[in-house]
């Protein structure tokens, strides 16, 4: 290679056989600067914004509000967690938030793997390109649309009631319960588990399933031993979203939920911008982070990031 | 594995049964947005288009939907420079702390979106920065980055570097082989991620309720409908619009990116 030339002009130079030196062309003379002033926009708009934002909102956790001029009192101080872990409506709540994402992950997972099995393993080219494309639809239809959706479906007056009326079949009055919440929460976050349940299932190749059966292995024998080992870190990606997303709700607890419904996405929205108490917020917060933390490593252990 | 024809047939009626169950709800919101009654019953007795265009001389609607639009163009102009950099840099180079970069950028996403709203108020609170179009911005392009940087590193790592290379050996100066050969390669995935990222911005509701203050997005304004139980026609013809608007440029992106590519935009 020719050296002390600069990148720029540099025009004729003899053609390099190392990948390595070629990466880039000309970028190989300085690397760590280029690379240095490529990642520095994004990674200054993560600190300074994105990290900034999340530990001065976890540093606030430790505040509390006046409750007379409901100013930020700067003082450090645990009451917001003891408060939090000591009036048992918040441990309602939180116990709430979590089972229902608990449930949702596990009803998204136990329809999306038939359906991706049937996907990636038995639909010809031309149906699984229809199919994906009809799973693309709803998930990237309006959040709110869906949702208000389900209440126009399950709602005294809806459309389920309706048919079940004129059928002359006993009437549902799903609407405003948890039961409506589990509905609407598992028809939200289904496509978000099929994809990457589909992704890990289309990997696996179709020789490996013929010579499990070659081996004298029966269909439920090759699924459970063959099969889900490599089909589950696709599933714990997929319950990474659909836990998350759950945890962090509060639009559909509030339209579609019954009086007690609330979810900690309520209880956050409530003292934030209901009540003005941000310190306590922020600390009902700091717990759903801990939760979503416990849920990425046991996901971790689970080896879902190498399927990411 | 050898399926039997039974099992073949219950698992293409169970495929058909999750179709079903997917698609309906889209379905009914479509037709009541036809449905002529003030209170929306099933069945529905009379038609009419009128709602369409009540919401769209609806000044409140018009402002939220300006709002969105605006918002929604500069985050994703944000994400678009800041997602094509740092895919740029992650693929490039090797340096300490690449995997942990990744996993930042997973974040805004990853985390629950409360998380990110109020952590993102609790900052502009204390540093006394007042609520305005900028605010939802900050919030937008912040989980629009990962959208773009999902696209493009997707299509790099699918890219031969003896391109480049080639490139380099017929004589090109790096900025021509970037004009000339990078972007080429890219402008697909790169126009699919921009569309994916103002898609998301576009019906964002969590994080903005927490970075908009007292102004309305369209989102935030059909949340507020819906919560009052006010103007639900209304609510009703804006919804199918946003999800019309919204699957045109989904449609394009899934289009002009590979199957794998989709997928990976949208994880």
């Amino acid at each position: 290679m020719a050296t002390g030339v600069d990148p720029d002009h540099r025009v004729g130079d003899l053609p390099s056989t190392s990948l390595r030196d070629t990466t880039g062309a000309a970028l190989w003379r300085r690397p760590w600067l280029r690379g240095l002033a490529t990642l520095s926009p994004p990674l200054a708009w993560f600190l300074v914004i994105y990290v900034t934002s999340l530990v001065l909102m976890l540093v606030t956790a430790f505040f509390t509000v006046n409750s007379l001029t409901s100013q930020i009192v700067y003082q450090w101080t645990w009451s917001n967690f003891s408060e939090i872990f000591t009036q048992s409506v918040y441990g309602t709540i939180i116990l709430r938030t979590v089972i229902m994402a608990v449930l949702v992950t596990i009803t998204d997972a136990l329809v999306a793997l038939p359906f991706a099995f049937f996907l990636a393993k038995v639909a010809g080219p031309r149906l699984r390109r229809w199919l994906v494309g009809l799973l693309l639809l709803p998930l990237w239809a309006s959040y709110l649309a869906k949702v208000y959706a389900w209440i126009n479906i399950l709602s005294d007056k809806g459309v389920l009631p309706g048919i079940e009326s004129r059928l002359g079949l006993p009437v549902t009055h799903l609407a405003y319960s948890n039961t409506a919440m589990w509905i609407v929460f598992s028809y939200l976050w289904l496509p978000f588990m099929i994809i990457p349940v589909f992704g890990a299932l289309e990997r696996v190749p179709d020789s490996l399933l013929e010579a499990s059966a070659d081996l004298g292995a029966g269909s439920w024998f090759t699924f459970r031993t063959v099969l889900m080992p490599i089909v589950m870190p696709g599933i714990v990606a997929g319950s990474i979203f659909t836990f998350s997303l759950t945890l962090g709700d509060f639009i559909t607890p509030l339209l579609i939920g019954g009086s007690s419904s609330s979810f900690i996405g309520n209880a956050i929205y409530d003292s934030a911008l209901n009540g003005g108490n941000l310190p306590f917020a922020a600390a009902l917060a700091f717990v759903s982070i801990v939760i979503m933390g416990v849920y990425l490593f046991l996901a971790r252990l689970a080896g879902a990031f190498e399927a990411l | 594995m050898r399926l039997s024809r039974l099992t073949r047939v219950a698992l293409a009626v169970f495929v058909g049964l999750v179709i079903l169950f997917l698609l309906v709800p889209l379905a009914v919101i479509t037709l009541f947005a036809f449905d002529r009654s003030n209170v929306q019953t099933f069945p529905i007795q009379h038609w009419t288009t009128s709602w369409f265009s009540v919401a769209w001389h609806d000044p409140a609607v018009r402002a939220a939907l300006w709002l969105s639009v605006k918002a929604g163009v500069v985050a994703t102009l944000i994400a678009l420079v800041l997602g094509i950099l740092v895919a740029f840099g992650i693929h490039r180079f090797r340096f300490f702390g690449r995997e942990a970069v990744s996993l930042l950028l997973v974040l805004p996403i990853a985390l629950p979106g409360i998380v990110t709203g109020l952590a993102l108020q609790s900052a502009f609170n204390l540093a006394g920065i007042s609520f305005s179009i900028y605010t939802i911005i900050v919030g937008h392009a912040t989980f629009c980055i990962v959208v773009v940087f999902n696209n493009v590193i997707a299509r790099l790592r699918r890219t031969s570097d003896s391109l480049i290379e080639a490139s380099a050996d017929l004589g090109a100066r790096p900025l021509q082989t970037f004009r000339l050969v990078t972007i080429p390669v890219l402008r697909t995935a790169i126009v699919a991620g921009a569309l994916l990222a103002f898609a998301l911005s576009f019906d964002e509701v969590i994080v903005t309720t927490f970075t908009a203050g007292a102004q309305n997005t369209l989102p935030l304004w059909i949340f507020g409908a819906i919560r009052l139980g006010q103007q639900l026609p209304e609510v009703n013809a804006v919804v199918v619009s946003v999800v019309a608007l919204t699957l045109l440029p989904i449609a394009y992106a899934a289009k002009v990116s590979s199957s794998d590519q989709t997928r990976a935009s949208i994880e």
